[in-house]
């Protein structure tokens, strides 16, 4: 089983966020990144169907810039085989068409029985290019996976629908699916993991190599501090006359107690 | 054809967020001078056309197949696709839901056009038409616009518009398209829906709900959690970290993959308000946030917020709840 797993380097959630001089992205400095947590749960899957079949390989690939290596490097110390990084600068690439696009054109001669992919990324949260890349290199696809069970020729996932139901599903390969949060338990990289990873290859590309000059589809024009929509009061104070605010409002305002 | 808004059924009834899209329609064709039709898809329609007729639209389209019985992302994606080359909209419009998410981006591979997900809002600047999106997980917004001709495919967030918002008409006509679909098109096969467990808390019908998020820290602290609800008569809910973490069980989840809820009170406890939260308690009529990150995204919907340590604060409220 060759399997393909697309991660995403994102600000981590505790990360301070500030935007940028020309309100067009985030500015970068001070910005702790990590790998998108539906990301770290797919990567986790691709091992996990490795090791149950016993044979293929698990390749990671990225789009972004340098700093991408290092979510790779990670993802090679946990036990990927090998990285695949697709190198671009600013302004990042936020039409999801053209990042499948440079996924298909960089991934197609690989040939992967199987890819997967984080349901959506927690920076841009388009949530669409699993699916875009399935198309683009023929394979059947399937969203929001919360457990997979796989075969010679197929895979059946359990899909999340709304309201608390599931559905099994059952795909033919090659497919691409993406996977919801909480599917298992992401490893940590074991220190054998951390020193084996370093001789393991990370294929770097640069993006204009794989961008076939298709039309971007949308544009993302600028990105800012939201409004606030609702007037919210702040109840200020220690602990104690908190707790006597609160009893008040709950008592007047609110009409629970 | 202007504006197509393409709605969405569960056992023939309507999906919620298909009357939102609805208002999203009709609100974009008054401020485009277009006009709204509706297509329904599925095995059999006829609940969803009608229901759809009544309201101000110009023209119902049905696309009926046998293999749209169950849901299928290649059958669906296939329709909608035949729909669209055939009737030309200028912008297909449906709610943000599971569904959707899972089909659309194959229309719009197989189209080349862009699909605009999970927006809040639009507007028009200079007579061209800009939507707005939540990134970083609520913390910003995104202003995005389509490429090139239309068609642009569209999703709103669940409640960026009301579906009561969705005017009436005076029965718009019933028309039935063309559907070519087989078989082989389908790639997948599925079994029957199933919830995980039987047991369930209606959160729906709560008047004081007492949510928890990952600020919870550990799950020896729940406890805190219950003794407050306790105390308030109200139910324990949770975000997804905490459902994840295997503290409380799914079906106290709320948001986008567990429950919708509306309470009187909603008490959000070391919840930081991701979308998919935010989504599903939107609608309560009092949102109380305690959270010792002030750049907490839920913050912006709370009509009442704490900035500090629910560890700290939760203990002395329960005292002070159970001596009122």
């Amino acid at each position: 089983m060759k399997i393909g797993v697309l991660t995403k380097q994102v600000p981590s959630a505790d990360s301070p966020l500030k935007l940028d001089g020309g309100g067009k992205w985030i500015g970068e400095e001070n910005v702790t990144f990590a790998i998108n947590e539906s990301d770290a749960y797919a990567l986790e899957e691709a091992l996990r169907i490795k090791e149950e079949t016993g044979d293929g390989e698990v390749v990671v690939a990225s789009l972004g810039p340098q700093r991408v290596q290092r979510g790779i490097r990670e993802g090679l110390s946990k036990g990927a085989d090998r990285g695949i990084h697709i190198e671009e600068s600013l302004p990042y690439t936020s039409d999801p068409f053209l990042t499948a696009t440079l996924f298909a054109n960089t991934l197609r001669n690989e040939s992967f029985d199987l890819i997967l992919s984080g349901l959506q990324s927690d920076d841009l949260g388009l949530g669409q290019v699993g699916v875009l890349l399935g198309e683009m290199l023929s394979m059947s696809t399937a969203t929001l996976v919360m457990e997979t069970g796989i075969s010679d020729s197929t895979i059946r996932v359990k899909r999340e629908l709304e309201g608390g139901w599931f559905q099994w599903t059952t795909l033919k390969l090659p497919a691409s699916i993406s996977i919801q949060s909480g599917i298992n338990t992401p490893r940590y990289p074991s220190l054998k993991g951390i020193m084996g990873a370093k001789k393991k290859e990370i294929r770097s590309i640069a993006r204009n190599e794989v961008d076939d000059g298709g039309a971007t589809l949308q544009t993302l024009r600028k990105v800012y501090i939201p409004q606030k929509v609702k007037r919210t009061e702040m109840i200020e104070g220690e602990a104690d006359q908190v707790v006597a605010k609160l009893i008040d409002i709950f008592k007047r305002d609110i009409k629970v107690l | 054809m202007d504006i197509l808004v393409v709605l969405e059924h569960k056992n023939g009834t309507m999906h919620r967020a298909s009357m939102e899209a609805i208002a999203a329609g009709q609100s974009l064709a008054r401020d485009l001078g277009q006009t709204v039709s509706v297509l329904a898809m599925g095995e059999d329609t006829s609940q969803m056309a009608q229901e759809a007729s009544a309201k101000d639209v110009m023209e119902v389209l049905t696309a009926e197949h046998p293999l749209l019985k169950d849901y299928s992302a290649d059958g669906y994606a296939k329709v909608l696709t035949q729909v669209i080359e055939a009737e030309s909209p200028k912008y297909v419009i449906m709610g943000h839901t599971y569904m959707v998410r899972d089909f659309l981006p194959k229309v719009s591979a197989a189209l080349r056009k862009p699909l605009l997900g999970d927006n809040i809002a639009y507007r028009i600047e200079d007579g061209s038409i800009i939507f707005t999106k939540q990134v970083f997980a609520g913390k910003l917004s995104a202003d995005v616009v389509p490429n090139g001709d239309p068609p642009y495919l569209v999703t709103f967030q669940s409640a960026a518009f009301q579906e009561d918002a969705a005017a009436e008409g005076n029965g718009a006509a019933v028309r039935p398209v063309e559907v070519n679909l087989e078989s082989g098109h389908i790639s997948t096969t599925s079994e029957e829906p199933f919830q995980e467990t039987t047991t369930t808390v209606d959160l729906a019908s709560a008047d004081v709900i007492v949510s928890v998020g990952r600020g919870i820290g550990k799950e020896e602290n729940l406890s805190m959690i219950k003794a407050l609800a306790e105390a308030l008569g109200g139910q324990i809910a949770s975000s997804r970290p905490v459902v994840d973490a295997g503290w409380l069980p799914p079906y106290h989840q709320v948001g986008s993959s567990g429950q919708t809820v509306a309470p009187t009170l909603y008490l959000a406890l070391g919840i930081s308000g991701a979308i998919q939260h935010v989504v599903g308690m939107k609608g309560s009529k009092n949102v109380v946030v305690i959270n010792k990150d002030s750049d907490a995204p839920l913050f912006e919907i709370a009509d009442f917020g704490v900035v500090g340590d629910i560890l700290e604060i939760i203990p002395k409220l329960t005292e002070a709840v159970k001596a009122a």
